[in-house]
């Protein structure tokens, strides 16, 4: 237990990552299966910032009186990575969408039932 | 002046390209826009090959900031040789892709086919450029997102499912990979991959480090579809347009290939080799159950697409082949086959895209006697296939010869034989597609055509090539043959 | 240029004159003939060095460090090329005559791919080293494939997949594995006299060489690689006559001799004695094919088996590994080329005139086509081992090396195929000289004169190659380093 709370981040960090795949592969909405890939992508958020940061540390910036620092370099890299997400999140969407209109239902079993290869 | 820019110009010419064709409606002048964008670029690379031969590796600081703060351009023998392919095959495709395109999308989504072809282009260049490993990420998903539009414009409502499963598959390797290069910066502080390279003996808890190089693996390994995590692939090229799945046959999953000898060799090879870790174990293991199982899975398809994507699989598997047997001469065979089967793929895609034209989806009925109306694409059907299987005289030789030699200079006298098994069930598909080309009555009824010029001119380029690289081999072999031997860490 | 590429690239210029002439089949008749004509008169031009001792060869082209395409003409090729060259005349003027008499569709593919499988065939006579000698051969089975599944009927589509399986599996399989297994142990692939791999390989590694040499070549038709030339059967006459009784197959066991001398090396070979086995395998595929041939009531597919017997004898004939034996094997390689071609230049005749395939129903015909018949009887002998025919001075040669190495299973084993040849053969001539001729509802004469011509010319031939054997004599004592 006293692992745990040491390593408290990381262990978010395994549960959404471990969450979130099973339930892209465990869906059959597609859209659900979108949710579960973003709170995969989000784990890896967690996984670069939480070490990143460092308890008492201040931006850093150059000042009088502060000498820790967090390591700003994940922060920044994963505000890109933020923004691929968002962009593969909306590209799912929107081929959803083009599913949908399409087949007329998101759920994947259907989908490939109407295409008569299940 | 210019020259010295070339490694940046490579990814910003396209990069930029990308929006201005957006911006131009007519999808005539879209395509020309994009056609003279591949063509610069095949000119920068092979510029860039030259200098490298030359003169050696070249290190490009982005914003002149000096690794390893900055992010660096570095290109040596193997990344400029990618290039060339990439690029290459990009400018073999654009003049095909006109007419090829216009007959499958609507006239208003042309302009943004060639949009997302450019930045697909420049994602796959970016990747293969760059020297930071989270800038390939970055890149990464340029290239991977707008292949996913790419692959979603196919004519079929299938190319919707086939682009959402590449979509979440591909997204899953790619953090797959970033969460690998996750760890190794926690325990480096780099991202830099030389630098990277140099700190990574001096970790003492090494842990964390293979934990790293597995998800990087694995990540990768989905990108360019190893047995057995290639269930996107298949539907992806089977649905695609053609012109987009010529293009991404013969270079996204190379790419990944690349990306994935650059983290091994480059990165892991010095202090972490990978016989101690039982990587060549794995992986000549999952490559041999993907030329063998991939090719007879090819064999029972009836779709003609899906089993060329499905013979990529089990070629993919020549590839990694080389990887895992972690010798000068292995590699060479799987560098050389980067690009012989890069260039053999995208002949045949693009010859069965000109039969789609016609005939719509191209499954082996469709194409009963077709041969008498074709002759040309069925000629160059045949010549490809025979680069496919393996046949001397041919680039896909080349690549098996040296893959034979690697394996009995193992001792693996086993292996070679799986080696040449695997292109006996090549004569197999290939020769259902010729017996019914060639021996089959026709239906009454078929008016397929001979592809129009410009769609058949660039096939038979890329056909040719299957026959000059078997032939002359001075710029594949002896070019991988340098990769390889830099890859070991052997100074040239 | 050399003499050896012109000669190749004959055949190949008159493949694109005939496809050009598609609408005009007399011109494009004549120009397959004059294309023949041509290239055995290049061909006949390279004799004269070879004989005097020179070794015209070209310049290498490097295709991988240590894969050269190279030619270098020596006086088995010499052999082999003269023989291929010159039936292709006969060969050609006899398809004339066969595609017209019998009507059949798509000639002008089927006179294109022939003329490429006739280039590939001097690829492998002129073949300089092994990486040549391998690419021609993949070639020529590729190139013959469309003829062989010429009628395009189920039949010829299933005939054409058992070749292809069988040719290009045996070679992709274990004639790689052979040629890739000596560029490792030696670090080049050329031919030299004694052989490459003599002294770096073991005994036992030796043996096993040999023996993916032998399968891996399944153009030989060693057992239990021969059920393609069956098969083939079902291809156009013209074609089972000059490939599958000349070129390819003569391909197949001209490979393994030239392998045999230049790879391994004779001496080589008998000192390590790696190379016993052969002896029996040959000799059974002889006896073996020679007992399912008595049983074939279909005419081409008795010669067929026929041939997998002969084929064989050259194999056997290797085995003995004395220079007079390779002198047997040799002309063994011409003696059954004329033969043969004859033999299935009579069955065409017979198809053509009379429609008829089986042995069964050739009683009497010879008073009908007495040329084809008097041919036949001609061929018959020669595979038999009879004087006057060619076939009797090379199975002398066989004969008398087996004695002087007192390799009595070589013996026993030419006399019992001797007596089979006999049996399988002579019923034939006899039902059709002597057996009174059931009533024919469609009488018919002689086949059209091209045909009957080229069934005379090659009959002529083989007593004539009895009477004058100087020049395949001479070729075959250089090969054997026999003064």
């Amino acid at each position: 237990m006293d692992i745990v709370i040491a390593q408290f981040s990381n262990t978010v960090t395994v549960i959404l990552m471990v969450l979130g795949l099973y339930v892209v592969l465990a869906r059959g909405n597609l859209i659900k299966k979108l949710i579960g890939l973003s709170i995969f992508q989000t784990s890896v958020y967690l996984l670069y910032v939480g070490p990143g940061k460092i308890i008492g540390g201040t931006a850093p910036i150059i000042a009088e009186g502060f000498d820790v620092y967090s390591n700003p370099l994940p922060h920044v890299l994963m505000l890109t990575a933020i923004v691929v997400g968002v962009a593969t999140l909306a590209l799912g969407l929107a081929i959803t969408v083009r599913i949908h209109e399409a087949y007329g239902t998101i759920e994947e079993d259907e989908i490939l039932k109407k295409d008569g290869d299940a | 002046m210019t020259l010295q820019h070339l490694p940046a110009l490579q990814v910003v010419v396209p990069l930029l390209a990308a929006p201005l064709c957006a911006l131009l409606r007519r999808p005539t002048l879209a395509w020309a826009w994009a056609t003279l964008v591949s063509w610069a670029a095949l000119v920068i690379a092979a510029l860039i090959l030259t200098q490298v031969l030359t003169t050696g590796p070249i290190s490009y600081w982005i914003g002149n900031w000096q690794p390893p703060w900055g992010i660096e351009y570095r290109i040596d023998t193997i990344s400029a040789f990618m290039l060339v392919l990439v690029t290459g095959i990009g400018a073999v495709v654009m003049p095909y892709a006109r007419v090829s395109l216009a007959a499958e999308l609507p006239a208003d989504r042309l302009p943004w086919y060639y949009t997302m072809y450019l930045l697909c282009l420049a994602g796959l260049l970016g990747m293969t450029v760059t020297g930071d490993a989270f800038n390939v990420f970055v890149f990464m998903e340029i290239a991977s997102l707008s292949s996913y539009v790419l692959i979603a414009m196919g004519p079929s409502r299938r190319a919707l499912m086939a682009a959402y499963q590449y979509l979440i598959l591909g997204t899953i390797g790619a953090t797959f990979y970033i969460i690998g290069v996750g760890f190794l910066y926690l325990m480096t502080g780099t991202l830099n991959i030389a630098d990277l390279a140099e700190r990574l003996p001096l970790v003492e808890n090494q842990r964390p480090i293979i934990v790293g190089l597995a998800f990087i693996a694995v990540g990768l390994s989905l990108k360019f579809a190893l047995f057995p995590l290639h269930f996107w692939l298949p539907g992806a090229y089977a649905y695609a347009p053609s012109a987009a799945a010529a293009f991404m046959a013969a270079t996204a999953t190379k790419v990944a290939v690349y990306l994935l000898l650059r983290f091994f060799f480059t990165v892991f090879g010095e202090a972490y080799p990978l016989p101690d870790m039982a990587i060549p174990v794995i992986w000549i293991g999952l490559s041999v159950a993907g030329m063998i199982l991939a090719s007879v899975m090819a064999i029972y398809q009836d779709d003609v697409k899906r089993m060329l994507a499905l013979s990529s699989v089990a070629q993919i598997g020549y590839i990694t082949l080389g990887i895992g047997l972690d010798s000068e001469v292995g590699l060479t065979g799987s560098v050389v086959h980067l690009f012989n089967h890069g260039i053999t793929k995208g002949a045949l895609f693009l010859l069965v895209g000109g039969i789609a034209l016609t005939t719509g989806t191209v499954t082996i009925a469709s194409l009963s006697g077709i041969a008498r109306r074709m002759p040309l694409t069925m000629a160059g059907i045949v010549i490809a296939g025979m680069s496919l299987i393996g046949i001397p005289g041919t680039a896909g030789f080349v690549s098996k010869w040296y893959l034979i030699l690697g394996a009995i200079e193992e001792g693996w006298w086993w292996l070679a034989a799986v080696i040449v098994a695997s292109s006996l069930l090549a004569v197999v598909y290939m020769g259902r597609i010729l017996e019914a080309a060639y021996l089959r009555p026709a239906p009454p009824g078929q008016e397929a055509r001979e592809m129009p010029l410009s769609m058949l001119i660039p096939a038979w380029i890329l056909v040719i090539g299957c026959v000059w690289f078997g032939l002359d081999t001075d710029l594949t072999a002896d070019i991988a043959g340098r990769a390889a031997h830099a890859l070991l860490g052997r100074a040239p | 240029m050399s003499m050896m590429i012109l000669a190749m690239l004959v055949p190949l210029g008159g493949a694109v004159l005939i496809a050009l002439l598609n609408r005009a089949p007399a011109v494009r008749d004549g120009v397959t003939l004059v294309t023949a004509v041509a290239m055995f008169g290049v061909v006949i031009q390279l004799v004269p060095e070879v004989l005097s001792g020179g070794r015209p060869a070209t310049d290498p082209w490097q295709v991988l460090p240590g894969l050269e395409l190279r030619l270098v003409l020596e006086p088995l090729g010499m052999l082999f090329a003269l023989i291929a060259s010159s039936l292709w005349i006969v060969n050609s003027l006899y398809s004339i005559g066969y595609m017209r008499g019998n009507e059949e569709e798509r000639q002008t593919p089927f006179y294109v791919f022939f003329a490429i499988a006739l280039s590939a065939t001097l690829g492998i006579a002129f073949a300089g080293n092994l990486f040549t000698l391998f690419l021609f051969y993949e070639i020529l089975t590729l190139v013959t494939y469309p003829l062989v599944t010429h009628k395009r009927d189920e039949a010829a589509i299933a005939a054409g997949r058992v070749y292809l399986l069988i040719l290009v599996g045996g070679s992709l399989i274990l004639f790689m594995a052979a040629v890739a297994w000596v560029f490792m142990a030696t670090g080049n692939l050329a031919f030299v006299p004694g052989g490459t791999v003599a002294g770096v390989l073991s005994p036992l590694e030796t043996g096993l060489l040999l023996a993916l040499f032998v399968f891996g070549i399944g153009k030989a038709a060693v057992m239990p690689m021969h059920r393609w030339l069956p098969a083939a059967m079902v291809a156009p006459t013209p074609v089972s006559a000059l490939l599958h009784a000349v070129a390819v197959v003569k391909a197949g066991v001209f490979s393994i001799v030239k392998i045999v001398v230049y790879v391994i090396g004779i001496e080589n070979l008998s000192s390590l004695g790696a190379g016993e086995w052969l002896a029996y395998v040959a000799g059974g595929t002889v006896i073996l094919a020679s007992i399912i041939a008595l049983r074939q009531d279909d005419l081409k597919r008795r010669l067929a088996y026929s041939t997998i017997s002969q084929l064989s004898y050259v194999v056997l004939a290797v085995s003995v590994l004395t220079p007079l034996s390779v002198v047997g094997a040799a002309l063994h390689i011409a003696a059954h080329a004329f033969g043969k071609i004859t033999l299935f230049f009579a069955a065409g005749a017979i198809y053509t005139a009379a429609h008829k395939t089986k042995v069964s129903q050739l009683d009497g015909i010879g008073r009908r086509m007495p040329w084809t018949m008097v041919a036949f009887a001609v061929g018959a002998l020669s595979m038999i081992g009879v004087p006057p025919t060619f076939g009797f001075v090379s199975k002398w040669f066989i004969v008398s090396a087996a004695f002087a190495d007192q390799h009595f299973f070589v013996l026993a084993v030419i006399v019992l195929s001797t007596l089979l040849n006999a049996a399988y053969f002579m019923p034939i001539v006899h039902a059709a000289f002597l057996k009174p001729a059931p009533h024919d509802p469609h009488p018919h004469g002689e086949a059209p004169w091209p045909m009957v011509v080229a069934l005379t010319m090659t009959a002529t031939a083989t007593i004539l190659l009895f009477l004058l054997p100087t020049l395949p004599l001479a070729l075959a004592r250089q090969l054997a380093g026999l003064p």
